[in-house]
């Protein structure tokens, strides 16, 4: 009797069972109760002020690619809280763990801390704010009405989620990986990680990676198909080019992520012999296909931030950016470039003088078009009259700062080099240079820069500028001393440390972790106050920063339509031109447009491939199953409805079309 | 006001340049038809006016992950770990049959595209209604070959030669029973509302889809069973 329970208890819940909840990590039970309670105040505040239907019609099913993108952006943030959270803990951690004390995170939970770190700031931070933005701002800058699948879209967004949701699952369910952010075989394997953590790992990231190739789809197809009549190739602006680019990478890279995950997973599942040490597997595979997708990842992640750097120095100088054509080209060659460098992330594999001189070669030749950028944005600089704005700020910080990332990167390059730097601490303020400095700045110009398009007031310019400051002195405070300790020769992801001398940087490490918490504080900070200050914030031009793109032809926010007329673009700077030859905004003549319709599929089907992963990661395979069918017959019944537009009646364009005039009228 | 503090200290607030520009415009800018910035008369794309391009990205997407596959069967591929090799296993006047299925269902699915660009919805479901069996052949004949190779004791799990070949061709399969379950749907779909644009443009894709794994089935068949033979 008693066995027969134990086997349905097996069957239901698989391998999930009370020792799976963390009770003996007093950490752990903390974060819950914080969250619990948190969370339960969050949710108990939506209900009170009756929030979720308008949630839920406005919000979560919605398929405008404006509120889209701000989801996306949201998501960004709260996932940088977690992200930073596991930050703060690995510096502490490091910072405290000298002299005969073995600081205070056992090796276990270390481990599964800062793989979670690198996994949830690339794929749960960075990658979310990117796709964000570029939904917030392409359709605008290209004079479309929406992206070209606008459901997909909405699809997209909710896989991401979902992955986000899967991951963190992770932290009261069972366990992370504790493998690195790559999750290198055989490490990795069944053999060597029979827990759940790489079952989480692998599930979160296959989930957000189909969100993300779909959407990397959509978007080109958007940025090919939809532009307004007279922006040819050669004069979108580059925020566009940034994104197009990008979204091709994301096109030609991610299906690698997927097939390597996937071959992993028949490793774990089915018992192959991919990447396993015996039966004639090769985890060197593994390394040299994620690294196929993951060094044009960095790329993907990168050139959208250029291409905010690239609006933003161009409109708070007052000119025209210097060198389009040099600068779109520099973009495209970073883009073909990206695919042969992979090898670099392995030097140390044994390939060879041959291959490493190649793939050292081409890594160095790719600062050639950064370089080019550089000088761009310096001499769009030159004679300009700068109004030194947050996101004009933020883009200096950017300029000093990647430079000297860049330059540890060509030396990085160098095989030699490599092999005394490589898994060093050197390597790691190196990437976080670049990412902070590059990707992360980026975001935050951007926010600042185009919060006003989304929301209608702009940023508090006091906090902002606080936060500004914070996180770039914290920001050095927190990786140059990781460069000395690299060139010491301390290795990455160590827990605990016997040489005194070293002490001090990491003292210094951990004092920038908290001048960056500061700029974070800071940063959530100034979007409250902006928010309690919004009437005295407000734009009512659509156009606060006097700027050059069509986005800013719009109200702010623009209506669900973007545009009551398709825009003609004659230049570069499409809406600076109108300004400048004295456009006349028609008042008269609207017609209906046809809009796509709200629909809860997608985050239907996002939570089913939740369930699925969870019935996979746990072995509950009856779970598994059933969300299977049923994801797989909600999307097919979804393919029957043929009702996915309605036309926007004219008054409603309208009325907002004649709120809009109001407004300008006022202005005047 | 307050919104304009930002941008007045320098530099004159949008809504003027737009009212003062006329009066600045060079020579050159002022062609009659530069003055016009808004399309006043609009044509809006029709519904799915990205879709074939958009399924085309999916497309070369999916060739990505089947480069994948057939790259770590190139290099995966000979290592038979003691176990047995091609020539132990591959039965190629099977593989020849299957393959014909899988070509012969290619052909028949442009005979439906024919019958629906002559907007005949019978003939266009008959000839799904074939291309389905011939696929469902491919199938069945797969699964075969791969019961047959598992009764032998050449599982996925026997060494990396056989699980690439496994996860290789198991993916083609995948796809095409996928493509078959898509071909049903369609089928009902062409049923309730006939060849209507929204059921063409769906057809197309499935169309390239279709082709697509042919495609994919000649560099398998090339590729594992012909130079596996050689190997």
């Amino acid at each position: 009797m008693f066995e027969n329970n134990a086997t349905i208890l097996k069957f239901i819940f698989g391998r999930l069972s009370l020792d799976s909840f963390p009770f003996h990590e007093p950490i752990l039970v903390a974060t819950f109760v914080a969250v619990a309670i948190g969370g339960t105040a969050v949710l108990g505040a939506l209900t009170y002020f009756h929030l979720w239907g308008y949630l839920w019609r406005e919000w979560f099913t919605s398929i405008d690619h404006k509120r889209i993108g701000i989801m996306y952006m949201v998501l960004g943030i709260i996932m940088l809280l977690r992200g930073f959270a596991d930050a703060l803990m690995m510096r502490a951690q490091q910072a405290t763990a000298f002299g005969g004390s073995d600081g205070f995170l056992p090796a276990d939970h270390y481990d599964q801390v800062f793989t979670a770190h690198g996994v949830i700031m690339i794929f749960f931070v960075a990658m979310p704010m990117i796709v964000g933005l570029i939904n917030i701002v392409v359709p605008l800058q290209i004079g479309a009405r929406d992206v070209s699948f606008p459901f997909l879209n909405n699809f997209s967004f909710w896989m991401t989620v979902a992955g986000a949701v899967i991951v963190m699952i992770s932290l009261f369910v069972g366990v992370f990986a504790r493998t690195g952010w790559l999750a290198y075989p055989p490490l990795s394997e069944y053999a060597y990680s029979p827990d759940v953590g790489v079952d989480y790992y692998i599930w979160g990231l296959q989930v957000a990676g189909l969100g993300t190739l779909l959407s990397g789809v959509n978007f080109v197809c958007t940025i090919v198909k939809l532009r307004a009549p007279g922006m040819t190739i050669m004069k979108m602006p580059i925020f566009t080019w940034t994104a197009l680019c990008t979204n091709i990478l994301i096109v030609a890279a991610f299906p690698v992520l997927t097939a390597v995950l996937a071959l992993l997973t028949l490793d774990r599942y089915v018992g192959t012999d991919f990447f396993t040490n015996d039966f004639g597997g090769n985890p060197m595979m593994y390394v040299n296909l994620i690294w196929i997708w993951g060094h044009p990842e960095v790329y993907i992640l990168i050139l959208p931030a250029f291409g905010v750097f690239s609006e933003v120095t161009s409109t708070f100088c007052g000119k025209r950016l210097f060198g389009y054509t040099s600068m779109v080209y520099a973009t495209v060659v970073i883009t073909i470039l990206s695919y042969l460098v992979w090898l670099h992330h392995f030097f140390t594999m044994g390939s060879g003088a041959s291959v490493n001189s190649f793939f050292g070669i081409t890594t160095m030749i790719i600062s050639i078009p950064t370089g080019a950028k550089m000088f761009n944005w310096l001499f769009t600089m030159y004679r300009g009259r700068i109004r030194f704005e947050l996101p004009m700020m933020w883009t200096i910080a950017f300029m000093i700062t990647f430079v000297i990332g860049g330059m540890t990167g060509v030396l990085l390059a160098v095989p030699p080099a490599d092999f005394e730097l490589h898994n060093s601490l050197f390597l790691i303020a190196h990437f976080h240079n670049v990412i902070i400095g590059g990707v992360l700045f980026g975001m935050f110009a951007g926010i600042n820069y185009w919060f006003p398009k989304s929301f209608g007031f702009r940023l508090d310019p006091f906090w902002g500028k606080l936060s500004f400051w914070f996180w770039v002195t914290g920001f050095y405070f927190a990786f140059m001393p990781l460069y000395v300790l690299g060139l010491m020769g301390v290795t990455r992801r160590l827990r605990v440390f016997d040489i005194p001398s070293l002490h001090i940087w990491f003292i210094i490490a951990a004092f920038g972790a908290l001048l960056i918490a500061a700029g974070i504080g800071c940063f959530l900070i100034q979007i409250g106050v902006s928010v309690l200050k919004r009437e005295e914030l407000r734009d009512t031009t659509g156009d606060p920063w006097n700027g050059r793109t069509l986005e800013w032809s719009t109200s702010s926010p623009p209506p669900a339509y973007n545009f009551a007329f398709t825009p003609i673009v004659y230049g570069i700077d499409a809406w600076w031109d109108m300004k400048e030859r004295g456009y006349h905004r028609p008042l008269t003549g609207f017609k209906p447009i046809a809009m796509p319709r709200n629909t809860p599929v997608g985050i239907i089907l996002a939570g089913l491939c939740v369930a699925f992963a969870f019935g996979m990661i746990w072995y509950m395979w009856w779970l598994a199953a059933l969300s299977f069918v049923a994801a797989l017959t909600v999307g097919i019944a979804h393919t029957f409805n043929y009702k996915r537009e309605y036309d926007l009646p004219v008054d409603d364009i309208a009325r907002a079309e004649s709120e809009r005039t109001r407004l300008l009228g006022a202005q005047a | 006001m307050t919104s304009l503090a930002v941008t007045g200290d320098a530099f004159v607030a949008p809504a003027d340049t737009a009212t003062e520009a006329p009066g600045t415009l060079t020579a050159s800018q002022s062609t009659a038809e530069a003055s016009i910035f808004y399309v006043l008369d609009e044509h809006p794309h029709p519904a799915g006016y990205s879709t074939m391009l958009g399924f085309w990205l999916y497309i070369m997407s999916d060739c990505l992950l089947f480069s994948v596959l057939f790259a770590t069967y190139g290099v995966l591929g000979g290592n038979y770990a003691a176990g047995p090799s091609p020539k132990d296993l591959f039965d190629l006047p099977l593989v020849a049959v299957n393959t014909s299925m899988l070509l012969l269902s290619s052909i028949t699915y442009g005979f439906a595209m024919l019958a629906m660009q002559d907007n005949r919805v019978g003939r266009t479901q008959m000839w799904l209604a074939v291309t389905a069996f011939f696929g469902l052949c491919f199938i069945g004949i797969e699964l075969y070959e791969f019961a047959d190779f598992i009764r032998q004791g050449a599982t996925p799990q026997r060494s990396a030669f056989l699980s690439s070949f496994f996860t290789l061709v198991g993916t083609h399969g995948l796809h095409v029973t996928t493509g078959l379950v898509w071909m049903a749907t369609l089928m009902v779909q062409v049923g309730q509302r006939g060849l209507i644009e929204a059921n063409r443009r769906r057809l197309m894709c499935l169309s390239m889809f279709w082709h697509f794994l042919d495609v994919v089935w000649i560099g398998v068949f090339t590729f594992v069973y012909l130079m596996g033979m050689l190997r």
